[in-house]
């Protein structure tokens, strides 16, 4: 409307390795009027009492207990993705600050890219590429194979949203899909995917070829993942994690790898990001 | 479909002499288990089924010169080696010694007068031993060659037929893992999975840039050029993937099967080109198919799509797609098959950042590569055996 000021919403910045997308600055200045942290540092005292929301892109900026205390009209923060395990929860609701996440939009990305991993570790891809473009390749040897994804049998490590979307992917692969889950999923879900309850984590991770750990990082799935579990699967089993990186115990995958106590392992999140060189 | 009626076709196979009744075990599991799949069977069934060769005489234990007697009575199949770089690999080999008599090129060439009156079939294992005139006219007992594969290109099949030999190959082995090799390479391409590999393993990097990205699979849309058996079962795990389906075949596929996959037939494959977002080739190549995809194709593409090939190398005018991939006509390539394989380490494809080569590695699966090999024997016996053959090639 004419005249009426758009609301003040705090970014980190824009463009550069962090910022929020040049080409998405349009559609969100439709809406709001950004101020960047560098504006909001070097004129707080105007801008403070103005800004209403921060609109966290890749987590940032950091939402500390400072920053808080000096945004008296925040009424809430929006942080882009589905996770918010870098997000203080106590600490905003304390403020009456509402959190927001985007569980929809990651949904089916999140549930392609795992595909990705268990395919292409389960064939061998990288590798597979390093050896069809290495300048000491003379020629593609006959023993050299991968394992089957169709057919084998996948198990899903929280089935939420993207859990149970990679079940519906996995699915047309004719994988044999078991699940782990805080509840059990209805009865109508579960034969949509063809998908089999373990109450007893123990159980999927014995059964599975591939493990998939779609979960979110809460203090009960922190290390979920440590040496106790990889010692269940099977040796011949791949372990995949889309979630963060803290799921897993990292030193006792270390190990599981080097003895090769679990076959292999194809990761996307890692703790920290990235790891150490 | 297919599979069903090949299964229909067989019947149990009489006993030969000193041979058991393995035949006729080892035909069904292999056919069954891909007509009537729901899990796939792990390695360890069939090991179980081929572990005990039963063959009593007088019910007695048998000495190591009566097995040796039996195996030479089995039907001499010629191969290339066991073992070593391109030989059959060593457990193929125990599976193929239950049911013939094999022969090595070696053994073949050391002995060409005593061995090659033996040779009822030659088992092609990637592609090799290669059959030219000279080996024909040697082989006066040849009936068949069997091939583990499904591609026949790498056999001159009119001359094969005027010797009178059968050629078989192996479709139904090799679907599934081809299928799960197509999806691998879009999604790996879609995603930059081999960069983001790189980026984050190598010493260089200090952090992740937010404003790297790749492109989407979910609800993109998907042309398939070849809707066979391999096709069908691409589109039926892109369905999955909410992706839009189109295909240009041959043939019109019937209406249950385009529903049952929500594939659009595009009669004209230049209205798939323009509207694909993934254009994958799963076609054998032929005459017809041999350079499918040139200048002209790849111009019709979108400037956001990608390539992927996991037919023949042959089927895409390379040097075309090098240009191509240069000048960002289209946005990638991933390629499973390249022309020759491996390529020349100078080959200007091998330079480029915008695709991804795998070593022809769609069926190199513990699984389906003994899968193969199964449903070869299964082939061989059939024609050795004057039974109904489940899947023969025959020239244009």
């Amino acid at each position: 409307m004419e005249g009426q000021e758009l609301p003040y919403v705090l970014i980190d910045c824009i463009g550069g390795k962090h910022g929020v997308y040049e080409d998405h600055v349009e559609f969100l200045e439709k809406h709001f009027h950004l101020i960047s942290m560098k504006e909001y540092l070097e004129n707080k005292k105007p801008l403070s009492e103005k800004i209403r929301a921060i609109y966290m892109w890749y987590h940032k900026p950091v939402v500390n207990e400072e920053l808080l205390q000096s945004l008296p009209n925040l009424k809430i923060v929006a942080s882009s993705g589905v996770g918010i395990d870098h997000l203080d929860l106590h600490l905003l609701s304390s403020y009456g600050v509402k959190v927001a996440n985007t569980p929809f939009a990651v949904s089916t990305d999140t549930a392609d890219f795992g595909m990705a991993l268990m395919l292409a570790s389960s064939r061998r891809l990288v590798e597979g590429y390093q050896m069809a473009v290495s300048p000491d390749t003379d020629y593609f040897p006959a023993d050299w194979l991968g394992a089957e994804v169709s057919g084998a049998t996948l198990g899903i490590v929280g089935m939420g949203t993207i859990g149970y979307k990679v079940a519906q992917r996995a699915k047309a692969f004719e994988m044999k899909i078991l699940y782990h889950n805080r509840n059990q999923r209805n009865k109508e879900e579960e034969s949509a995917v063809g998908a089999v309850y373990c109450k007893k984590i123990d159980d999927l991770l014995q059964q599975s070829d591939f493990v998939l750990l779609s979960v979110t990082l809460t203090p009960q799935t922190h290390k979920l993942i440590g040496k106790r579990e990889l010692e269940l699967m099977k040796p011949t089993a791949t372990l995949i994690n889309i979630s963060r990186g803290l799921v897993v115990d990292q030193d006792a995958l270390v190990e599981a790898l080097q003895k090769k106590v679990i076959k292999a392992a194809a990761l996307d999140v890692t703790y920290p990001e990235p790891l150490p060189r | 479909m297919l599979r069903s009626k090949a299964f229909s076709l067989l019947k149990p196979i009489p006993l030969m002499f000193g041979q058991s009744n393995l035949a006729s075990k080892c035909i069904h599991p292999a056919i069954a288990s891909h007509g009537h799949r729901c899990h796939r069977r792990s390695p360890v069934d069939y090991r179980q089924k081929y572990k005990t060769y039963s063959c009593s005489v007088g019910g007695g234990t048998i000495s190591a010169s009566h097995m040796k007697v039996m195996a030479e009575d089995l039907p001499g199949v010629l191969i290339l080696d066991i073992g070593g770089t391109h030989g059959v690999l060593e457990n193929l080999a125990a599976l193929l010694k239950k049911h013939f008599h094999l022969i090595t090129m070696k053994e073949f060439l050391e002995n060409k007068k005593e061995m090659s009156k033996k040779i009822q079939s030659v088992f092609v294992f990637e592609c090799r031993p290669t059959i030219d005139q000279e080996l024909l006219e040697s082989l006066p007992n040849l009936k068949v060659i069997g091939n583990s594969g499904v591609g026949v290109d790498h056999l001159d099949l009119k001359m094969i037929s005027n010797f009178g030999v059968k050629v078989t190959n192996t479709p139904h082995a090799v679907a599934d893992p081809t299928a799960d090799m197509a999806m691998t390479l879009m999604l790996a391409s879609a995603r930059r999975l081999v960069e983001g590999c790189q980026i984050a393993v190598s010493p260089d990097t200090k952090c992740f840039a937010v404003d790297w990205l790749g492109v989407e699979v979910t609800r993109a849309t998907l042309g398939i050029i070849g809707m066979g058996s391999i096709g069908y079962k691409v589109a039926q795990r892109a369905r999955a993937f909410n992706m839009k389906i189109l295909y240009h075949n041959r043939n019109q596929r019937r209406k249950e099967e385009e529903e049952a996959v929500g594939a659009h037939y595009c009669e004209k494959m230049e209205d798939l080109l323009q509207q694909s977002d993934f254009v994958m080739l799963v076609v054998n190549l032929t005459p017809e198919t041999h350079k499918l995809i040139g200048k002209k194709e790849l111009g019709l593409m979108k400037p956001t799509a990608t390539l992927i090939n996991i037919s023949r190398g042959a089927v895409i005018d390379q040097d075309a797609l090098v240009e191509a991939l240069q000048k960002k006509i289209i946005r990638a390539a991933a390629l499973d098959v390249t022309h020759p394989e491996p390529l020349p380490r100078d080959h200007p494809l091998l330079k480029l950042n915008n695709i991804i080569i795998t070593p022809h590695i769609g069926t190199a699966t513990v699984q389906a590569i003994r899968m193969m090999a199964e449903e070869a024997i299964a082939n061989i016996l059939a024609v050795l055996n004057g039974q109904p053959i489940p899947s023969e090639v025959f020239p244009k």
